[in-house]
C-alpha cells in the first residue's frame, strides 16, 4: 500500500515515533508527495533544530506557515511551531481582559510553564493543528510530532493539560487567608506548613497568583483539549508510525501501536525507515576474475556484513507485521545519500509512494 | 587538560537514537577498568541498559553489573518519594505528603520540579557523603540523559527552579546543585551520528550549553562512523568493473564512509572521539566492551 492510498480522504496525518528514526524526513517527504499530487499541504514541526527547514531548503521557519518553492500542481507550506509563542497567542486571544492577560503573561510560573514544562509543547502542537484544521485553508495537514522521551507523551498531552488546569484547586489551598483553608482537614493544614517550609512562600504565592488569573481561561482550555482529542480520533485523521528496523525501535513502535488502539486513535501504517536491503541478494559470480582475489575477499566480507544487517532488519519487520495485524509496513531503504534536501525527499517518496 | 575521568559526574547527552546508552555504558566500563567505582544512571525509565546486558530490569536500586560498575534506572515517582522522605523528619509525614492529591498537583504544576528532584538524586549519587542510608560512595557517576528535544533539559533544571523559588530550602538545594554542575567536577559528553542534521544539532547544543550554562562539551563522541574498508583506487576499480549486489554494497560502504568523514570535519576543533559502526546484528556486552576500549584510547 502506498502513502497516497492511505491518505485518501484524510485531512490530518500525524507522524509519530521514537527520536532519531527519521520522523521529520518522512513528514516532509509525505507533504512533498501529496503536494505533487495536487493537494494544498501544510507540514508542521515543533523541532527547533531546523531539520525541516533544512530539508525543504528554507533558511528559517517561523510560527507562521511559509510557502515552499516546489514545482508541483499542489502547494506546499511549512511552519515550525514555537510553543511559547503559540501559548502566548492563546492567552492573548482568550483572556477576558487586558489586566488578566498581562497578569498571566508576566507570571513566572506561566513563563516557565509555557517554555520548559514537558507536555505543554506537545499540547501546543495540537492546539495549532486544531486551529489550522478549523480554518480549513489546507487539504492536508502533516504533523511531525515533537521528539519526546516517550512517543506516548504526545497522546497524553491533552489529558495532562486538563489535569494541570484542574490543579487550579490549588489556589484555594495556596491562599490560606481566604475561606479555602478552613474547609481543609488538619492534615492538609500541616501539609501546607511543610510545603511552605520546603519551597519558600514565594513559590506558593506565584502559583496562587497564576491560578487566580489563569482560572478564568481554564474552561476554554479544557474544552479545546477535548476538541483536540476528538480531532485526533476522527476518521479524517491517521497516524503513521515511523521506526527504524533496529530491535529497540521496532519494539517501541509495536508498543505505540497497541497504545493507539487502546486510545482508539486511527492507525494508518508503520513506516520502516532505513532498511538494509541485501537480505535476498547473493554475491555475484565471477567476482574474483573481475576485481582480483584480494579486493574480492574484502568485497565479500563487506557484503556479508550488510546482508547480516538486512536479515536482522527483515526479521524485525516481519515480527512487527505479525504482531500488529492489518497492513504490512511500508519500507524505505537505507539510501546512499544522507537525506537533507528536496531531491533527497523525492528519493524517499519513490518508496513511500510506490504502488 | 584534565582527564574526563577526573570528573565526578558526567552527563551523556544527545538526540534520540544516537547511541547515548551505548556511549554511557562504554564509558562506564572504561572507568570501572581504571578502578573507579562507577554507576551508570538512566533517567528516562526505559531500562535500556538492562536490555543491552540481556538481564532483568536493574530498576531503581543500585545494582552491580560488573566489577566496580553499577547501574540504576531512575523514575520520577520513586525519586520524588525519596526526596520528600529526606526533607521531612518522619516517614509517616513524608508518605502523607506525597500521597496527597494536592501535593501531586503541586509537583505537576511547579515547573521544573520533577526535573529538579531527578537531578537532585543524581547529585546525591555523586557526593562522597551519601544521604541514602548504607549507600556507598561512587568515584564516577555517568548519566544517560533523556533525549534533549529542546534546550538543555535537566542540566538547566536547578537554575529554572531557582528562578522561581527565590528563597527557602529548595532554592538553597537548587543553587547547590547548579554550583556543582558548573564547578568543573561535572562533565558533558555529546553524542552525535556523523550525518548532516545530527551534526548541526550537536553544534547548536554546544552553543546553547555555552550561552545558558557557560559550559563546554568535554568531548563529542561521533558514534557509528563507517570504517575505511576500500581505498579510493579500489572504489574506482569497483565502480568501473562491477554492478552486482556485492560490488554495490562495497560502493555504498565507501560512499557513506566519505560522507561520514565530511561530517567529522565539521566537528573539527572540538575534542572528538569516534566510535566505529559495528556491523553486528545484535548489540550486547561484547560490542560495548569493544567500543569502551576504542573510547578510552581517545578520551581527553
Amino acid at each position: 500500500m502506498s502513502v497516497a492510498e492511505l491518505l485518501e480522504d484524510k485531512q490530518i496525518c500525524i507522524c509519530a515515533g521514537a527520536g532519531g528514526v527519521g520522523k521529520t524526513t518522512v513528514a516532509a517527504a509525505i507533504a512533498v508527495g501529496m503536494a505533487e499530487r495536487g493537494l494544498k499541504v501544510a507540514v508542521l514541526t515543533i523541532d527547533p533544530a531546523r531539520r525541516l527547514a533544512n530539508s525543504l531548503g528554507l533558511p528559517e521557519l517561523g510560527n507562521q506557515e511559509a510557502r515552499v518553492e516546489l514545482d508541483a500542481p499542489g502547494e506546499l507550506w511549512a511552519m515550525m511551531l514555537d510553543p511559547k509563542r503559540t501559548f502566548d497567542e492563546i492567552v492573548e486571544k482568550h483572556a477576558p481582559d487586558a489586566k488578566t492577560r498581562d497578569a498571566v503573561l508576566s507570571n513566572r510560573i506561566y513563563q516557565e510553564l509555557s517554555t520548559a514544562v514537558a507536555g505543554s509543547q506537545e499540547y501546543m502542537a495540537m492546539e495549532k493543528l486544531h486551529e489550522l484544521h478549523q480554518e480549513g485553508r489546507y487539504d492536508l495537514l502533516v504533523l511531525d510530532t515533537p521528539p519526546t522521551r516517550n512517543a506516548l507523551d504526545f497522546l497524553d498531552a491533552p489529558d495532562r493539560l486538563a489535569r494541570f488546569i484542574d490543579s487550579r484547586s490549588l489556589q484555594f489551598f495556596l491562599a490560606p487567608s481566604r475561606t479555602g483553608l478552613k474547609i481543609f482537614s488538619r492534615g492538609t493544614g500541616l501539609l501546607f506548613s511543610v510545603l511552605k517550609r520546603l519551597t519558600g512562600v514565594d513559590l506558593l504565592q506565584d502559583l496562587s497568583d497564576f491560578f487566580a488569573s489563569f482560572g478564568s481561561m481554564a474552561e476554554g482550555f479544557r474544552e479545546r483539549a477535548k476538541a483536540v482529542k476528538k480531532l485526533l480520533g476522527d476518521e479524517r485523521t491517521t497516524f503513521l508510525l515511523v521506526t527504524s528496523p533496529a530491535q529497540e525501535a521496532i519494539e517501541e513502535a509495536a508498543f505505540f501501536r497497541a497504545k493507539l488502539d487502546e486510545a482508539k486513535m486511527p492507525f494508518g501504517a508503520v513506516i520502516v525507515n532505513r532498511m538494509h536491503t541485501e537480505a535476498g541478494e547473493e554475491i555475484e559470480p565471477g567476482l574474483e576474475e573481475l576485481v582480483g582475489d584480494e579486493l574480492a575477499a574484502k568485497v565479500r566480507a563487506n557484503f556479508e556484513d550488510f546482508r547480516a544487517l538486512a536479515i536482522r532488519d527483515r526479521a524485525n519487520v516481519a515480527e512487527l507485521a505479525a504482531g500488529g495485524g492489518g497492513r504490512p509496513p511500508i519500507a524505505v531503504p537505507y539510501l546512499d545519500e544522507d537525506v537533507h534536501d528536496l531531491d533527497g525527499l523525492k528519493l524517499v517518496n519513490e518508496h513511500l509512494f510506490a504502488a | 587538560m584534565s582527564s574526563l575521568f577526573d570528573k565526578r559526574l558526567v552527563f551523556v547527552t544527545g538526540k534520540g537514537g544516537v547511541g547515548k546508552t551505548t556511549v554511557a555504558l562504554a564509558l562506564g566500563l572504561a572507568a570501572a577498568r581504571r578502578g573507579l567505582r562507577t554507576v551508570v544512571c538512566e533517567v528516562a525509565h526505559q531500562e535500556r541498559v538492562s536490555r543491552i546486558l540481556g538481564r532483568e530490569g536493574v530498576g531503581y536500586e543500585e545494582t552491580e553489573i560488573g566489577e566496580n560498575l553499577s547501574a540504576m534506572s531512575l523514575d520520577q515517582q520513586h525519586t520524588l518519594e525519596e526526596w520528600v522522605t529526606y526533607q521531612l523528619p518522619s516517614r509517616t509525614l513524608a508518605s502523607l505528603l506525597y500521597k496527597n492529591r494536592i501535593f501531586q498537583h503541586l509537583t505537576a504544576a511547579a515547573p521544573g520540579m520533577k526535573e529538579l528532584v531527578t537531578i537532585g538524586k543524581i547529585w546525591e549519587l555523586a557526593q562522597l557523603h551519601r544521604k541514602t542510608a548504607d549507600a556507598r560512595p561512587y568515584d564516577f557517576v555517568i548519566v544517560d540523559s533523556p533525549a534533549t528535544g529542546h534546550g538543555l533539559g535537566m542540566l538547566r533544571a536547578p537554575r529554572t527552579f531557582g528562578d522561581i523559588a527565590r528563597v527557602g530550602p529548595i532554592r538553597a538545594q537548587a543553587d547547590k546543585i547548579h554550583d556543582f554542575i558548573v564547578s568543573g567536577k561535572t562533565g558533558v559528553v555529546g553524542v552525535a551520528l556523523p550525518e548532516e542534521m545530527p551534526v548541526n544539532e550537536m553544534l547548536e547544543y554546544r552553543e546553547a550549553l555555552a550561552k545558558e550554562m557557560e559550559l563546554d562539551l568535554d568531548v563529542v563522541v561521533a558514534n557509528g562512523v563507517y570504517p575505511e574498508r576500500f581505498s579510493q583506487a579500489e572504489a574506482d576499480a569497483l565502480a568501473a568493473d562491477g554492478e552486482g549486489p556485492a560490488v554495490k554494497a562495497a560502493l555504498t560502504q565507501h560512499r557513506r564512509r566519505l560522507q561520514h568523514a565530511e561530517q567529522l570535519e565539521r566537528l573539527d576543533g572540538l575534542p572528538l572521539a569516534t566510535l566505529p559502526f559495528l556491523f553486528s546484528p545484535e548489540f550486547h556486552l561484547d560490542e560495548i566492551e569493544l567500543l569502551s576500549h576504542e573510547l578510552e584510547e581517545q578520551l581527553p
